[in-house]
C-alpha cells in the first residue's frame, strides 16, 4: 500500500538517521577516545600496531649471521623490482662452489610496502620494519645494503 | 534589577537630552551599527571554533589545538591570514558583480538581524510584521550567490549557484509552513508578541504534535538553506571544488565564510525565538517558584543558550550525515517536507482554532 509505505519510509529515515546522530554523540561526549597521536610530540612514546609496515630489513644475530641464502625468491616475488640480490660463489670446506649472497640491494624509494618479499622468502631472512621515518635529502640514500658487511649466512640454513 | 532595558533606556533618554532627536537617532545607528558588526566578528571567530572542534571530537580527533591553549587562537590568526592575502580577480570575470556579491551576502545577513530580540527590550526594530521581515529579507542571500556564481566566469561556480538556487527556492517553502504554524498558534508576527506568548511555556511544550513536527522540519530546511552538508550542493567540495565561492580569495573569500555562519546563527537564532521562546526563561505555567528561579538566570544568556544549542545540532548533523545528491535534495522536500509541513498546517489551523494547546 502506497500510503503506508511512505509513512514506513518516514519513519524509518528518522530511525537510521537518529542511530548516527547517537553515535557521533557518544563519540563527541568522550574525548578519551581521541586517536589522534601528536607526532613530533610524543616521539619518544610513540606506540605503533605490529602489523605496521615501514621498510624491509633483514635481521642479523651477535654473530653477524642472517638467514638468506640468496635463493632471489624475494626478487622474483617483488612486483616492481625493488630487491635486486647479487650473488657470489663461496669455496665450502670440501672445496665445493657453493651460492651465497654477496650484496640484497633494497631500493626503498620505489617500495610499496606490499610485504610480497617476506612472504616469499623460504628461510623467513627479511621482515618488515616499524620504521617510518624515511625522509633523506639525497634520493641515493634511498638505496640500501641490507646485509651488513662481512655478514655470512647462519649455519644449517640451505 | 540589572537589565539590557535599562540600559539602553537610559542612552536613548541621555543622548536625547544632549542632542537634537536627529542627532540622537544617528548616533544610536551608529552605536547599533558598531555592535551588530562586532556580533558578527564575534560569531565568525566562534562559530569556526567551535564547528572545527565540534568536528574533531564527533570524528574522534584533536581539531586546532596549537595556537593558544585549546588552539582558541586558532580563528583570529585565521582572519589575520585571510586579511594580508591578496583578494585576487580573474581575468574576464563581471568585475562590478565579482566584487558587489560578497556584500550582497554579508549585507542580507545584517539587515536579517534587525528584528530579533535578544533579550527583554534590546531589540533594534520591533516591526509588527517581524517574522515575514525575516523570512523576506533571508530568502533575498541567494541572490548574492547566484550573482557570486554568474560573474565568476566558472563552469562549476555557476552550476554551485544554480544548485543552491533550486535548493533555497525550495526549502523556503517548507521552512516558511513551519514558521506559520507558530505564526497560527500565536496570532502574530510581531516578535515581540510571539515570545510574550510563551510565558507560560515554549510553544515546543505548548504547541505539542504540531509544533514538534513543524520543529524538525523546520531544522532540516534550515540546514538546506544555509547550504550546509549533508545538503552543501551548493559549495559541493567534492565535485565543484567550492561551488560558487570557488574563484575568490582573500577578505572577499572571508566575508563569504563568515556570512554562512552568520546565517547559521540567523536561523538557529529564528527556530530559538518561534519554538523555544527566545529570551524568554524555562517556564512552567504561572507564577510558581519554578519560574521565579528561572528567571535569574537574565534573557540574554538563555537567548545565546537556546541558539548555540541549536547551532551545536545543525553542526552534529552536518558531521553525522552522508550527502544528498541534488535529485534526492530535491526529493526530500517535494516528496516528504512539503506535503508533510502542509498537512501540520492543517493540524496547527484546527489546533489553534478549536484551543487544544495549552
Ligand atoms: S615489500 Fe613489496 S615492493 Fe617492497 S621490496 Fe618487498 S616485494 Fe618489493
Ligand atoms: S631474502 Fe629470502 S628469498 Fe630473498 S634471497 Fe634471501 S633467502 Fe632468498
Amino acid at each position: 500500500m502506497f500510503v503506508t509505505q511512505y509513512i514506513k519510509d518516514v519513519f524509518g529515515a528518522i530511525k537510521s538517521l537518529g542511530i548516527g546522530m547517537r553515535r557521533t554523540l557518544w563519540y563527541f561526549v568522550r574525548p578519551k577516545e581521541i586517536i589522534t597521536q601528536q607526532y613530533p610530540d610524543n616521539k619518544d612514546t610513540l606506540v605503533l600496531a605490529e602489523r605496521f609496515r615501514g621498510e624491509v630489513v633483514m635481521p642479523h644475530d651477535e654473530n653477524n649471521e642472517h638467514a638468506c641464502t640468496g635463493c632471489t625468491a624475494c626478487e622474483l616475488a617483488c612486483p616492481n623490482g625493488s630487491i635486486k640480490i647479487v650473488t657470489k660463489f663461496d669455496i665450502t670446506p670440501e672445496g665445493k662452489r657453493k651460492k651465497a649472497i654477496d650484496q640484497f640491494v633494497y631500493r626503498l624509494d620505489m617500495c610499496t610496502m606490499c610485504n610480497m618479499c617476506v612472504v616469499a622468502c623460504p628461510s623467513d631472512a627479511i621482515i618488515m620494519a616499524n620504521d617510518f621515518e624515511h625522509s633523506v635529502y639525497d634520493r641515493t640514500k634511498l638505496t640500501k645494503i641490507l646485509n651488513k658487511p662481512g655478514s655470512k649466512v647462519r649455519d644449517g640454513i640451505e | 534589577m540589572w537589565s539590557l532595558e535599562n540600559i539602553t533606556k537610559s542612552v536613548d533618554s541621555w543622548l536625547n537630552l544632549q542632542f537634537s532627536p536627529t542627532i540622537a537617532f544617528l548616533i544610536e545607528a551608529v552605536i547599533i551599527m558598531v555592535l551588530v558588526i562586532g556580533l558578527f566578528a564575534f560569531l565568525g571567530l566562534v562559530l569556526v571554533f567551535m564547528e572545527r572542534k565540534v568536528s574533531s571530537f564527533m570524528q574522534i580527533r584533536l581539531g586546532p589545538n596549537r595556537v593558544g591553549p585549546m588552539g582558541i587562537f586558532q580563528t583570529a590568526a585565521d582572519t589575520l591570514k585571510l586579511i594580508v592575502k591578496e583578494g585576487f580577480t580573474p581575468n574576464n570575470v563581471d568585475k562590478f558583480l565579482f566584487n558587489l556579491a560578497p556584500f550582497i551576502v554579508m549585507v542580507v545577513a545584517m539587515v536579517v538581524l534587525a528584528p530579533f530580540a535578544f533579550s527583554k527590550g534590546f531589540q533594534i526594530w520591533d516591526v509588527n510584521v517581524g517574522i515575514f521581515f525575516i523570512t523576506a529579507v533571508s530568502s533575498l542571500g541567494v541572490i548574492g550567490i547566484l550573482t557570486a556564481g554568474w560573474s565568476s566566469n566558472n563552469k562549476y561556480s555557476l552550476l554551485g549557484a544554480m544548485r543552491s538556487g533550486a535548493q533555497i527556492v525550495s526549502y523556503e517553502l517548507s521552512a516558511g509552513l513551519t514558521i506559520l504554524v507558530i505564526v497560527m498558534l500565536t496570532g502574530s508576527l510581531r516578535i515581540s508578541d510571539i515570545i510574550n506568548a510563551q510565558a507560560d511555556g515554549w510553544w515546543i511544550f505548548k504547541g505539542h504534535i504540531p509544533a514538534i513536527i513543524a520543529f524538525v522540519i523546520y531544522i532540516i530546511a534550515a540546514t538546506a538553506e544555509t547550504n550546509r552538508a549533508p545538503f552543501d550542493m551548493a559549495e559541493a567540495e567534492s565535485e565543484l571544488t567550492a561551488g560558487f565561492h570557488t574563484e575568490y580569495s582573500g577578505m572577499k573569500f572571508a566575508l563569504f565564510f563568515l556570512a554562512e555562519y552568520a546565517n547559521v546563527f540567523i536561523v538557529c537564532a529564528i527556530g530559538a525565538t518561534l519554538f523555544l521562546g527566545g529570551w524568554m526563561p524555562l517556564h512552567f505555567g504561572e507564577n510558581n517558584w519554578f519560574n521565579s528561579i528561572m528567571d535569574y538566570i537574565p534573557g540574554i544568556v538563555w537567548f545565546f543558550g537556546k541558539t548555540f544549542f541549536l547551532i551545536f545540532v545543525i553542526m552534529w548533523f552536518r558531521w553525522t550525515f552522508p550527502r544528498l545528491r541534488i535529485d534526492q535534495l530535491l526529493n526530500l522536500e517535494w516528496k516528504y517536507l512539503l506535503p508533510i509541513s502542509l498537512f501540520n498546517l492543517l493540524l496547527a489551523t484546527v489546533i489553534a482554532i478549536a484551543g487544544w494547546h495549552f
